[in-house]
């Protein structure tokens, strides 16, 4: 496989994709492409399937009883839904990082550590150290937590467990991070740190993120995808949806008619 | 006008609002009172339990011996003089113990008076000479003060248990004996000293030689085989049913049944025991080890409802946290969820123990009911356990056992205290791991 890609190409795509809540059907036949090497955000109101969208790229689905696709969806070419694919070994492809800031209960070099721990992705303690250093560094939170890294994460604030949980993430050294509604948690001031973030990480990963925020969708991203009650509406780059959106209805929802 | 009727009207409602304040104020405080009329009030009943079980008990730990001046008399012990082991293990010290306390109290006695005498002493005390004569054999021909355990009839006037009356309740002495226990008091012949007989012997018919250690070890060694078997399996069972099973008729059925063995009587797990370990497993009658396994059927539930209320109470975002690292199922299970809901287990754990310490009905069904003397030295050996020991005490004759029943009930109690303690480090322990 092919590492360094140019921006550009297809990282992920998806091509008449269904996904079914038990009866409830959440997308209908979604044809996206994620390109690599930027941010594509997904935007639309609540129930529009764009996290259901983002929680099949690393399979997160699976854990909801009775959640069932139907189409295709691949990564690199790659079927991920197929029977071969190894779910464990995807998802250290991908990446995620939550809503709710979640670390571990641990302390915060134990969080970092977690990952590259489970996929024997280091092999000494110096190499996991080199690891856990690099990742804070990445995720801006070294300077900020190096003399207490064996203290336990959550006693960091919601902005800074946030960074820890992206430190987290990318120790695994995924090739795509996958972001839910990131900073719906956070106050102003660490929210922007958390973008300022994002912007620096696009250059070694390929970026998704839902967000509820237009505002922040057109700070980050580079693409945008509008969906609204399970369908895709619209993809374009973000300047050309916010600035000259083709659809009545990504017009309505940008300038706030609805949402 | 209009302006006065304003400021009536707000005057008024400004009334009712202070009227409000005030009645919703009385009801906090009557809330509150009630609140601590409850906690005071189940105190003082908690207060007058214990109470009358140390006053009734505390006796139960002290024992009344009797000097007696023994003739080590080798015409009694060793009539040929051949100091044959055999011959010194079976003479008869019975007389030696009665002809001393013959010698002091009724040197003329008649064949009555001797067997009064006799009646004096605990049969304790032949042993006792026994022991020293086989020990040291020199001792054969001297004479020595030996403090003999006194029967439990003396012990039981001595501690002031029973009125010293002739006849009184309680009071099984005819006038001669209680004649000859004031002579002993006044001769300072008479001691009570702690009663180490009560925690190193096993039951015994006789009062004052029953000793509760028997039935301790049989309840260490049923909690432990109970704790071995329902942990594990309980723990593995929630664990299963919480994060692997699929959520289907089958579970549903399988929660609700659980569910309802919670709540099902003890005995009946103790006929099930019964039928089961003993009939067909033919497991040793009335064993630490049969009895563990039927205290385990009946902690199972608990500890798996415990257990996967545990499991519930871990954030889902944990486990999507551990997923999104790739972390496979069992490596969310064992690394993060279950190390979070442990003092969760514990406690439930713990619950299910204290509740196995105390059933008495199961263990009659497996005949752990019998009378058992020796201390049993593996969860194989016959044995008593603590609550069994004190329903078999209760309900015993003797004025004598009424002590000792509530001093077993103060072991019993002191044993639950201890294991709530050691569940209190343990999930402590685990708790500041974090």
């Amino acid at each position: 496989m092919n590492m360094v890609q140019p921006q550009g190409t297809a990282k992920v795509r998806s091509r008449g994709l269904d996904v079914f809540y038990g009866e409830k059907q959440a997308l209908f036949g979604v044809d996206l492409d994620i390109r690599a090497g930027e941010v594509t955000a997904l935007i639309g109101p609540s129930g529009c399937g764009k996290s259901t969208f983002l929680r099949c790229i690393n399979r997160m689905n699976d854990l909801v009883d009775g959640a069932r696709v139907a189409g295709s969806l691949t990564l690199d070419g790659d079927d991920i839904y197929d029977r071969s694919v190894d779910v464990v070994q995807l998802r250290a492809k991908v990446g995620m990082v939550f809503q709710k800031p979640n670390p571990f209960p641990k302390s915060i070099y134990d969080n970092v550590a977690y990952g590259p721990r489970i996929h024997g992705k280091a092999a000494d303690q110096s190499e996991l150290d080199e690891i856990v250093m690099t990742s804070l560094e990445k995720a801006g939170l070294l300077k900020e937590v190096k003399d207490r890294l064996q203290e336990s994460g959550t006693g960091l604030s919601g902005g800074q467990q946030q960074r820890l949980c992206i430190a987290r993430a990318i120790a695994v050294e995924p090739e795509i991070v996958l972001m839910d509604e990131p900073c719906s948690a956070l106050d102003p001031i660490a929210t922007a740190k958390v973008e300022e973030l994002i912007d620096e990480l696009r250059e070694n990963y390929t970026i998704v993120i839902v967000t509820h925020s237009m505002q922040q969708a057109a700070r980050v991203s580079q693409r945008t995808a509008f969906f609204h009650l399970g369908k895709l509406i619209e993809v374009g780059d973000t300047e050309q949806i916010f600035t000259n959106p083709q659809e009545p209805l990504t017009q309505g929802y940008i300038t706030g008619r609805f949402g | 006008m209009t302006e006065m009727a304003q400021t009536d009207t707000a005057v008024r409602s400004m009334d009712a609002v202070a009227a409000r304040l005030k009645s919703r104020y009385a009801a906090e405080r009557r809330f509150r009172a009630l609140g601590l009329g409850a906690i005071l009030l189940s105190v003082a009943f908690l207060a007058i339990l214990l109470g009358s079980i140390v006053q009734k008990g505390w006796t139960g730990f002290i024992q009344t011996q009797v000097a007696v001046a023994v003739t080590f008399d080798p015409q009694v012990i060793d009539p040929d003089g051949s100091r044959d082991p055999l011959a010194l293990d079976t003479a008869d010290y019975a007389t030696l113990v009665r002809n001393g306390m013959a010698a002091r109290l009724a040197p003329d006695a008649d064949r009555n008076a001797r067997r009064d005498l006799t009646g004096m002493v605990s049969t304790m005390a032949t042993e006792q000479l026994r022991r020293m004569v086989v020990a040291n054999p020199d001792i054969i021909g001297t004479t020595a003060t030996v403090w003999v355990l006194a029967s439990d009839k003396i012990d039981m006037v001595v501690k002031g248990q029973v009125p010293r009356q002739l006849g009184a309740a309680g009071n099984a002495l005819n006038d001669r004996q209680l004649g000859w226990v004031a002579q002993l008091e006044q001769s300072g012949q008479v001691r009570t000293t702690f009663n180490t007989t009560f925690f190193t012997a096993g039951d015994s018919r006789a009062p004052e030689q029953a000793g509760i250690w028997g039935a301790v070890v049989g309840s260490f060694f049923s909690l432990a085989i109970t704790l071995l078997v329902s942990f594990p399996l309980g723990v593995a069972t929630a664990v299963y049913l919480e994060e692997f099973a699929p959520h289907n008729r089958w579970t549903d059925l399988i929660e609700v049944n659980i569910n309802n063995l919670a709540a099902v009587p003890s005995v009946v797990f103790g006929l099930l025991g019964l039928a089961v370990f003993l009939n067909v497993f033919h497991l040793p009658r009335s064993s630490p080890l049969a009895g563990g396994l039927v205290l385990a059927l009946i902690c199972l539930p608990t500890i798996i409802i415990a257990g996967r209320a545990a499991l519930k109470a871990v954030p889902p975002s944990i486990r999507q946290a551990a997923a999104g690292l790739g972390a496979s199922p069992l490596q969310i299970v064992a690394h993060h969820v279950l190390p979070l809901a442990m003092p969760g287990m514990l406690t439930g754990t713990i619950l299910g123990m204290a509740r196995a310490l105390g059933e008495t009905a199961p263990l009659l069904m497996i005949g752990m009911v019998a009378f058992i003397v020796d201390i049993p030295k593996s969860p194989v050996d016959p044995s008593a356990v603590l609550p069994v020991q004190i329903y078999l005490w209760a309900g015993s004759p003797e004025r004598a056992f009424v002590e000792k029943t509530s001093a077993a009930i103060m072991v019993l109690l002191l044993f639950l205290v201890s294991m709530n303690m050691v569940a209190i480090v343990l999930r402590k322990k685990f708790e500041r791991r974090w």
